[in-house]
């Protein structure tokens, strides 16, 4: 997956454009064609609107459809002719961000998501006061902001979701010595949402490398990797933490950096095009391009490494969720399921149509409240409908939107992170210490 | 984007508020920039802004919309998924285009009449994906069918890979709801398989949208196969493998689909999916054997001597659902993948007789190489079914043009050998003007008439499928301005 250099980079917007056919392969897996099944809603259909912004001036009606766009990226597995949407929405959206002036409120609410979650240790100080919105329901002091009442939902979700602060597990050693002979010497991400709401899996992570003989290493100083930013369109923000990333990893003088967190591996791998597209000097284009070569998945890392830890077993049901980021933005579908299948006694089914997003997208589900809504109660369906008690994704994002949905229908299933399963597995814990949170 | 760029007609205009009225205001789009993403199906070179785009849910809101079109005599165009390769759903720029694309529901399944009813704009895949809980499928597979609608199958009569021993979208449609172009809502046929009278559903299947719009379609269902196997055999000539083909169906073994590729299809299937056809193939042939599991066995063999003995220099078979799928994912996906070696691209489709095969192929190949212009085939060699992709630069000037020629060219062959002006793809805008080759003006004539008599006024999608002097005689597409004969004043224009 990491082919380098990133040819979409290198590429002008007017060809990449050229690159799509017309043939429509990418409608029937874009969430927002299943949902409103209008072209201006499809790929294909988005694709023409920025032809025609290309040639023309950017209007308020395509602005309204780049930002419906989930970036879940399945149209970029389902066309058969390589078009790079990936790098065509990026793009556009650097020029929605630029030209397009959005609404007071709007605006609001985007710099107050881009103040707040790119920074883990602010969010991880929000728990508190989310801990109390949560337990007084619409408290007075949080409604009399609209602003926070668009956010604390779903910051309020990930608190239920998140297993309670005060059970934080201690904080990952800035390194862990591996168990056993060392096989691989790695350096991990802790990302944002996930160290401050999921420290779990880093934990379980760092664990599971070490059991596996890697010693890991964890620098402290870390912040955030930029794909949210990347993401929507602020590229100068992005490249900003992209740039410090690069140079933490590269003073930790890794060969592999692990991440556990799709959006983020996903964001990491293209590090050289987004530094390029933000103007960055060839210097650091080329340290972004060497940095976004050492960028690994977890189960991707592991698989390649190969087991040497003892599985035990895990008897349970599960149903396995591709995080889009994951499955279409990095091609990774094959291992983590090949490492659940490892563990004895755990089945794993397989979720109807899952190349379609459940509509977490990042940051999607605070700005698209009621598309991402109706797509995560239809995965919730999905989910319902295989029968498991608990559903293993490989992000956070996923997690929590989907673990909502299930609860809002009536039908709640525990969630887990692939490395929990994992972490469980080799350490011999019991099937229910993943059902209880 | 200033809407005076493509502003909406007159009478068009006239029928918004009332449109709105039937299909919700979120159903109907008015703004330019929406509007021109409508403005091409899956052949890109034909391009139009509607006047007005519907997306109705119901068929009251479609027949309300076509009653309205009726009554002030605006044309429509029906348009499926848009992944049609003829320009059936080219809009009409002083029309409503109506796109069927939120009526998705699958009404019923019923195994017990192996049958299915669905809603137009249902994938057709997604029909097969309904059944098969129940060992049933449905069989017509265009290599879209994961994105095109029944509604636009039924509109064409779309077939695909293995109509070979299938059949057609009209062998497996056993009723339609559908709108007459003055608005009536009626139903023709049922779930019974057969019904008395003049076959007006085999009529409807393949109109185009000349004859009204399916609001609902009820479509038989088939049993799953006990097996299915598919071969994959690579030659070192286009001959080798034609001449298999030919000594496959002469031995009586009826495989459901036969394909063959050629080494530029294959180079171009390779580099999008990496399909990992045999190194060195210059056609490779797709033949596919389902039924009862002893009958296959000894077809599989059969046809596994009968290919080596026309030259097969390797032949792989594929007994399960994943390795079948690799198999098929070069051939499916050809037609796109072609964008990965070539900026521009026409797919043709034209049939011949299986036995001109080697022939017209022969004479493609020389046309490729006196024009300059590449030409990769990919097609349904069981049946005869050519889909010649005619592969140019548009960026280099001359060279669409020089494509067009080629591309005609290739249907003019198909004809001179007995053949016919498409397969499957339909005649749409595409080959409207080319009708008089294969057809009398007295067969024309007649089909004009048929057409007449459902559509008096001449609303439902005109200039599609039967040739139209105003149009015929131009470059189809490019339709702006004054026509030369006029402006020279040799005709006139009424």
């Amino acid at each position: 997956m990491t082919d380098l250099p990133d040819p979409a980079a290198e590429r002008s917007f007017g060809d990449l454009l050229g690159d799509c056919v017309h043939c429509g392969f990418c409608l029937p897996t874009c969430p927002t064609h299943v949902l409103w099944g209008q072209e201006a809603d499809s790929p294909r259909g988005r694709i023409h609107l920025m032809a025609q912004a290309h040639e023309d001036v950017l209007t308020e009606a395509a602005v309204g459809h780049f930002d419906n766009c989930l970036g879940c990226l399945a149209c970029v597995t389902s066309c058969p002719s390589g078009v790079a949407y990936d790098a065509l929405i990026e793009r556009t959206r650097v020029r929605v961000e630029e030209e397009h002036r959005r609404p007071a409120p709007e605006r609001a609410l985007r710099g107050a998501v881009f103040a707040l979650f790119p920074h883990r240790r602010r969010l991880r100080l929000l728990r508190g006061p989310l801990r109390a919105y949560r337990a007084s329901g619409a408290s007075s002091l949080v409604r009399r902001s609209g602003l926070l009442d668009r956010l604390s939902p779903a910051l309020a979700a990930m608190e239920r979701i998140a297993p309670p602060a005060a059970a934080r597990p201690a904080e990952v050693p800035g390194l862990v010595p591996a168990a056993g002979r060392r096989r691989a010497r790695v350096g991990m991400l802790l990302g944002c949402v996930q160290d401050a709401f999921f420290p779990d899996v880093n934990t379980a992570t760092a664990r599971v490398l070490a059991l596996e003989g890697c010693e890991v290493v964890v620098p402290r100083d870390q912040g955030c990797c930029g794909a949210l930013s990347g993401h929507a369109g602020r590229g100068a923000e992005a490249a900003g933490f992209l740039e410090d990333l690069i140079g933490v990893f590269e003073r930790a003088g890794v060969d592999r950096i692990v991440v556990n967190s799709a959006g983020c591996g996903s964001g990491m791998r293209h590090a050289g095009r987004v530094l390029a597209g933000a103007g960055a000097d060839e210097a650091l284009v080329r340290r972004g391009r060497a940095f976004a070569a050492k960028v690994v998945d977890l189960t991707e890392f592991l698989v390649d490494l190969g087991p040497v830890a003892e599985r035990h077993p895990l008897p349970l049901h599960a149903v396995y969720q591709d995080a889009c980021h994951l499955s279409h933005g990095q091609g990774v579908t094959r291992q983590p399921r090949a490492l659940l299948a490892g563990i004895p006694e755990l089945t794993v089914s397989e979720l109807p149509d899952r190349e379609v997003c459940c509509g977490s997208a990042g940051v999607y589900n605070l700005f698209n409240p009621v598309p991402a809504r109706e797509l995560g109660d239809r995965k919730a369906a999905g989910a319902a409908s295989t029968g498991a008690r608990l559903l293993v994704s490989g992000n956070p994002g996923c997690s929590l939107q989907i673990a909502s949905a299930l609860e809002r229908a009536g039908t709640p299933m525990a969630v887990a992170h692939t490395a929990r399963v994992l972490d469980a597995s080799l350490r011999g814990l019991p099937a229910e210490s993943l059902l209880n949170g | 984007m200033p809407e005076t760029a493509h502003p909406i007609p007159a009478a068009v205009a006239a029928l918004v508020p009332r449109l709105r009225e039937i299909c919700g205001g979120d159903g109907v789009l008015t703004d330019a920039s929406r509007r021109r993403v409508y403005d091409t199906d899956g052949i890109t070179h034909h391009r139009e802004v509607p006047g007005v785009v519907v997306l109705p849910t119901t068929a009251a809101q479609v027949a309300a919309v076509v009653g309205l079109c009726a009554g002030s005599g605006v044309p429509f165009v029906p348009r499926g998924a848009g992944t049609g390769l003829s320009g059936g759903a080219l809009p009409h720029p002083e029309g409503v285009l109506l796109a069927t694309s939120r009526m998705r529901r699958i009404v019923e399944v019923d195994p017990d009449n192996e049958c299915a009813v669905v809603e137009p704009g249902v994938t057709n895949l997604d029909v097969s994906r309904a059944a098969a809980p129940y060992g049933y499928y449905y069989a017509p597979d265009p290599s879209s069918q994961q994105v095109c609608s029944v509604g636009g199958n039924v509109a064409e009569n779309s077939g695909g890979a293995h109509c070979l021993k299938y059949g057609f979208t009209v062998n497996h449609v056993r009723g339609l709801d559908v709108v007459t172009p003055d608005g009536v809502l009626t139903r023709l046929g049922g779930k019974a398989p057969d019904s008395p009278g003049h076959d007006l559903i085999g009529a409807f299947i393949g109109s185009e949208g000349t004859l009204g719009i399916a609001t609902r379609v009820t479509v038989g269902l088939t049993r799953l196969p006990e097996r299915t196997v598919t071969l994959l055999s690579a030659f070192t000539s286009m001959d080798a493998g034609g001449r298999a083909v030919s000594d496959v169906i002469a031995a009586g073994v009826l495989p459901s689909a036969i394909e063959m590729m050629d080494a530029l299809a294959i180079e171009a299937a390779e580099a999008a999916v990496a399909c990992d056809y045999p190194a060195g193939a210059a056609a490779v042939l797709i033949v596919e054997l389902d039924g009862p599991a002893a009958e296959v066995r000894s077809q599989v063999a059969e046809v596994t001597r009968l290919c080596a003995a026309a030259g097969a220099f390797e032949t792989r078979t594929a007994a399960d659902a994943d390795e079948r799928s690799r198999i098929w994912k070069g051939r499916k996906s050809a037609f796109a993948a072609v964008g990965r070696i070539s900026p521009s691209y026409i797919v043709q489709d034209g049939v011949v007789p299986r036995t001109a095969l080697p022939e017209v192929l022969r004479r493609i190949d020389e046309l490729s190489r006196e024009s300059g212009i590449r030409v990769a085939n990919v097609f349904h060699a069981g049946d005869g079914n050519l889909h010649p992709l005619v592969l140019f630069d548009d960026g280099e000037p001359g060279a669409g043009e020089r494509a067009e020629a080629v591309s005609g060219a290739i249907l003019d062959l198909c004809v001179e050998h007995g053949g016919s002006l498409t397969g499957e793809h339909g005649v749409g805008v595409d080959k409207a003007c080319k009708m008089p080759r294969m057809y009398s003006p007295d067969d024309l004539a007649t089909f004009d008439l048929f057409r007449g008599a459902l559509d008096p006024r001449g609303i439902a999608n005109p200039y599609k499928l039967l040739p139209t002097p105003r149009l015929c005689g131009e470059v189809p597409g490019v339709r702006t301005g004054v026509h030369p004969l006029v402006e020279s004043g040799e005709a006139e224009q009424f």
